[in-house]
């Protein structure tokens, strides 16, 4: 085991980043022509960093397995984007994000890229204004700002129900800006399939070009992964259905450590399983816990009724009505931060509250807020003696600006009008803080390779709060990894043109080969999804929203013995050389396979709980999580060795300086 | 349910295609269409058959991957509705759904039900972007208040999803809807403004040189989009081309 350098720059806090830019390495501008950048990905890490460093002078190449940038995950993002404008006047400065950002993460994340990410976050809301990102407005033509859990001001930004898409689409439009002057070359579905090394410094990467089936070899100056998150591995989640940890795990295998695998995001507010078919879960925004209220029965019998379909939510009378994170968590209530809402709603469905069918479901009522807009509204409106019926109708109104597509998305996959009876969610996989781990200047342990956005784990820690991933992926790409990639660039400008008729490249070739020729001629037993759903049962079973020891290791074992059936028997029909669906898949589950085993290890390893990572033994008498600062106060950086369980740990001791480590209290 | 499926097969971008029949049973209406699909294609993988191939990622209406002609109508048929987003339960038992690519020249099949929309990406990169760098030493964001009924309509124009469901539903295969919803975001933010000639006009051009039929006003793409972008954006469009040229 080493203790790993984060190379943070010395200096008050506050005052790191600007020292740190200021003495930063620059490439001129005639050097910059000289220099070739691989971008994989192109959500709003990958797209924003593309055509910044384009934008600079380099020469970029973009990849991503979608038929077009504009498609990336990043797309279907819902409720907000966090920055410490302050424009609310309520006390918020870049001082208050970093600190709520740390404590949210349950202080496992760098001080330093905290409070640098606070530090850019309002220039990120200049910069998307600029562009021509319709951010939502209030009346008098200022920008309008939600809240978000675990903070108690208003800082989020947001576009209606679909900010991640109106974010995205102005990185898309800065990317095409620079399409158009050719300064990025856009490789749309292609997938990365490995990375290149030359001398240890990475060079290149290995692709498919998944309409043709070619192997194709790209080189570079340096590699950047903004290949997004690895929720997948559970099978269900919120994210895309192509989301997947290749890229990264490819990088890992070749010598990039992977920092923190088990912490992951369980997303509180997400539409319930509703039967075997089901291949991916639909988000309903955190920005809902705004105006929504979320409750249970207060009587197991009442409880009863309703999943048996005798009794209906609606018609409970209020003093029935357990408003449970109201009541355990006043000063927060319903806007208590992920980790802790998502147990909560675990905590009674496990004692038997739960409101469908499967028991695995608690409301999200909005009948309140109804009441309470419709009657401003009916105010303003200059309709001073409005019924109460015409008040809610006013307040639905309001309700369908704020959240119309939400609404809408949750009718057409539930067949439940939540105008008329509350919503009813459960927690849900929707995010990974765990990534590639990445130093100050957002470089993995393998030198000209990079990572940004949610593949790498810088930001988040434990848990991370609602609003800050698009944040977060966008001050990477626009305003930090353009500058940190010139210090290493810098000693680039005499490397010349990267050749890609070298033995490494032909290697590396060969392996991506064999490895697409051994999963084409399995012995044909089972689907790929067979195997998938069968890793992402065990994961949401051992590896989920509560862990312990007997069940991590038996979840290690199952894994590693899935993984040796998948490689003998999978089915991949058709051919490698034309585009080939099951083969995509194939290969995505078969490093899914990989990093399943890891997860489980680092979560046994971790023998505290912190944020999303909740283990039974380690809880106060009240069931919150039981941190251990002084034994676990580091970032897990595991280094690739053959066997996932063989894996070496590397420790990243995290510094506090500015902050005090407490436990987190939401009461 | 019970359903009779008949799905469009093309080996390539070369290759002949032809319609193909599927019993399909066991259909929930709780499944979302491709939820569907994936029983099918989870039963010929089984079989050893390759399965049908077809664009999507998200699976919440909001990618723009998912591509399904059902029915003669893209999308399918329910109103203001990806395929990804339409449920099963709009279907009965024993019916036969034929589903069908894209078709349109622009539109090149690449297999089954994939089509090749690169040809919106290159309308977009013609002009769809406001030439302001990156570097982050722009104005502060509250320095031009918009109007609030402006800003919500740029947004609305903004909230093309780029499926091609309009280009799908046109006679003339016509890609004014789609075009028209960016130029109009542009035309209604002030920093859209000091590019608007050579945006309007650039991004027409590229609209015919990719193969796109012209507009005759039938309607039809407002119907079948998915996010309801309105005609609107299409007279705006006319105008600001107008605009342009003078
Ligand atoms: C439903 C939902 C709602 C969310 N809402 C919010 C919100 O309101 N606020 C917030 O802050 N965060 C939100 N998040 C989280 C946030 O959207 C993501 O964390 C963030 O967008 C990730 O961006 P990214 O650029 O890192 O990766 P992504 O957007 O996931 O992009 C990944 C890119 O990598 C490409 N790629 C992947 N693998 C390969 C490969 N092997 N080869 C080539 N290319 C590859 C893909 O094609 C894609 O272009 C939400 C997440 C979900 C799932
Ligand atoms: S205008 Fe509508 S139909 Fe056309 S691409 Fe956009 S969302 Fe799809
Ligand atoms: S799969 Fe994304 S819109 Fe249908």
């Amino acid at each position: 085991m080493s203790v790993l350098d984060s190379k943070v720059p010395k200096g008050p806090l506050a005052e790191k980043w600007v020292n740190h830019k200021n003495h930063i390495n620059l490439v001129n501008p005639a050097n910059k022509r000289n220099i070739d950048v691989i971008v994989v990905g192109t959500g709003l890490a990958g797209g924003s960093a593309a055509a910044t460093l384009a934008e600079l002078g380099y020469n970029v190449k973009t990849f991503c397995y979608n038929d077009s940038p504009r498609r990336a995950h990043s797309i279907a993002a819902q409720g907000g984007i966090n920055a410490a404008k302050n424009y609310q006047g309520d006390g918020d400065s870049n001082f208050r994000l970093f600190y709520d950002t740390i404590k949210g993460g349950d202080y496992r994340s760098r001080e330093a890229n905290v409070h640098r990410l606070a530090e850019v976050s309002s220039n990120i809301i200049d910069q998307c204004v600029a562009q021509g990102v319709p951010f939502a407005r209030e009346y008098g033509g200022l920008l309008d700002n939600r809240s978000f859990g675990g903070v108690l001001v208003s800082r989020t930004f947001y576009a209606a129900g679909q900010t991640g898409q109106q974010l995205l689409l102005g990185a898309y439009s800065a990317l095409n800006r620079q399409i158009n002057r050719g300064k990025v070359t856009p490789f749309n579905r292609h997938e990365m399939l490995d990375l290149v090394k030359v001398d240890g410094k990475a060079r290149g990467i290995i692709a498919r070009n998944l309409v043709t089936g070619e192997i194709e070899r790209h080189g570079a100056h340096a590699v950047v992964i903004a290949s997004g998150g690895y929720g997948n591995v559970f099978f269900l989640s919120t994210n895309a259905m192509g989301s997947n940890v290749m890229a990264a795990w490819r990088t890992h295998r070749r010598g990039a450590h992977f920092a923190n695998p088990c912490y992951t995001q369980i997303h509180p507010t997400c539409i319930p399983v509703s039967g075997e078919h089901q291949s991916k879960l639909t988000l309903m925004s955190e920005s809902l816990r705004n105006d929504g209220r979320i409750w249970v029965p207060k009587n197991l019998e009442d409880a009863k009724a309703i999943r048996e379909g005798k009794l209906r939510g609606v018609d409970l009378k209020e003093e029935d009505r357990d408003y449970y994170l109201e009541r355990r968590y006043p000063a927060f209530g319903n806007l208590v931060p992920r980790d802790v809402a998502s147990r909560a709603a675990k905590e009674r469905c496990d004692a038997g509250y739960g409101v469908n069918k499967t028991g695995n479901a608690v409301y999200l009522d909005f009948a309140a807020s109804f009441l309470r807009y419709g009657k401003i509204e009916a105010l303003t409106s200059g309709h001073k003696d409005a019924s109460e019926a015409e008040m809610i109708a006013l307040g639905k109104k309001v309700i369908e600006k704020k959240y119309g597509n939400l609404f809408d998305m949750y009718m057409n996959i539930t067949d439940e009008n939540p105008y008329e009876v509350p919503m009813k969610i459960f927690p849900a996989v929707h995010y990974t803080m765990g990534g590639l781990w990445v130093d100050y200047n957002l470089q993995t342990t393998v030198p000209g390779c990079f990572a940004a956005g949610e593949a790498n784990f810088s930001d988040h820690g434990a848990n991370r709060l609602g609003a800050s991933a698009l944040m977060q992926g966008l001050a990477d790409g626009y305003f930090v990894l353009p500058y940190t990639i010139g210090d290493y660039l810098a000693d680039e400008i005499r490397t010349g043109p990267i050749s890609t008729e070298t033995a490494e490249f032909d290697q590396a070739e060969k392996d991506t080969r064999a490895r697409i020729e051994k999963l084409m001629n399995g012995a044909g037993v089972h689907s790929v999804d067979y195997y998938h759903k069968k890793l992402g049962l065990i994961m949401w079973n051992k590896c989920g929203m509560s862990r312990n020891e007997t069940d991590l290791k038996s979840a290690m074992d199952e894994i590693a013995e899935l993984r040796a059936d998948f490689w003998k028997n999978v089915k991949v029909p058709g051919s490698a050389d034309t585009k080939n669906q099951e083969l995509e898949k194939a290969g995505r589950v078969a490093d899914f396979l990989e990093l399943g085993e890891l997860f489980a290890k680092d979560a046994l390893d971790r023998n505290e709980s912190c944020g999303g990572h909740f283990r039974e033994e380690y809880q106060t008498e009240e069931g919150e999580a039981l941190r251990d600062d002084v034994n676990y106060a580091y970032v897990s950086a595991w280094e690739y060795n053959e066997n996932p369980r063989d894996a070496k740990l590397h420790k990243e001791n995290l510094v506090f300086e500015n902050v005090e480590l407490k436990t987190r209290s939401y009461k | 349910m019970k359903l009779t499926l008949k799905i469009w097969r093309q080996a390539g971008p070369e290759a002949k295609g032809k319609m193909v029949t599927y019993p399909l049973d066991g259909v929930d209406g709780d499944m979302s269409f491709l939820e569907m699909m994936d029983i099918l294609n989870e039963e010929l993988v089984n079989k050893g058959e390759e399965p049908v191939e077809f664009d999507h990622d998200c699976r919440e209406g909001i990618c723009g991957s998912c591509n399904m002609m059902i029915n003669g109508q893209p999308h399918g048929p329910q109103k203001l509705t990806t395929t990804c987003q339409l449920h099963m339960r709009k279907f009965n038992d024993g019916d036969t759904i034929t589903i069908e690519p894209w078709r349109a020249a622009a539109f090149p099949v690449i297999k089954d039900l994939i089509v090749d929309r690169s040809s919106f990406d290159r309308i977009q990169q013609a002009g769809a972007y406001v030439s302001v760098n990156t570097s982050g030493n722009t104005q502060d964001a509250n320095s031009i208040p918009i109007e609030k009924a402006k800003a919500d309509e740029a947004f609305h124009s903004a909230t093309c999803i780029g499926c091609g469901a309009c280009v799908a539903a046109c006679k003339n295969a016509s890609a004014m809807l789609f075009t028209s919803a960016k130029v109009s975001q542009y035309a209604l933010l002030p920093q859209g403004e000091i590019e608007a000639t050579d945006r309007v006009q650039n991004m027409v051009r590229q609209m015919d040189i990719e193969g796109f039929g012209n507009c005759t006003n039938t309607g039809a793409c407002m119907i079948e989009c998915p996010k309801g972008i309105k005609l609107e954006n299409i007279a705006r469009m006319n105008s600001e081309y107008l605009k342009a040229n003078i």
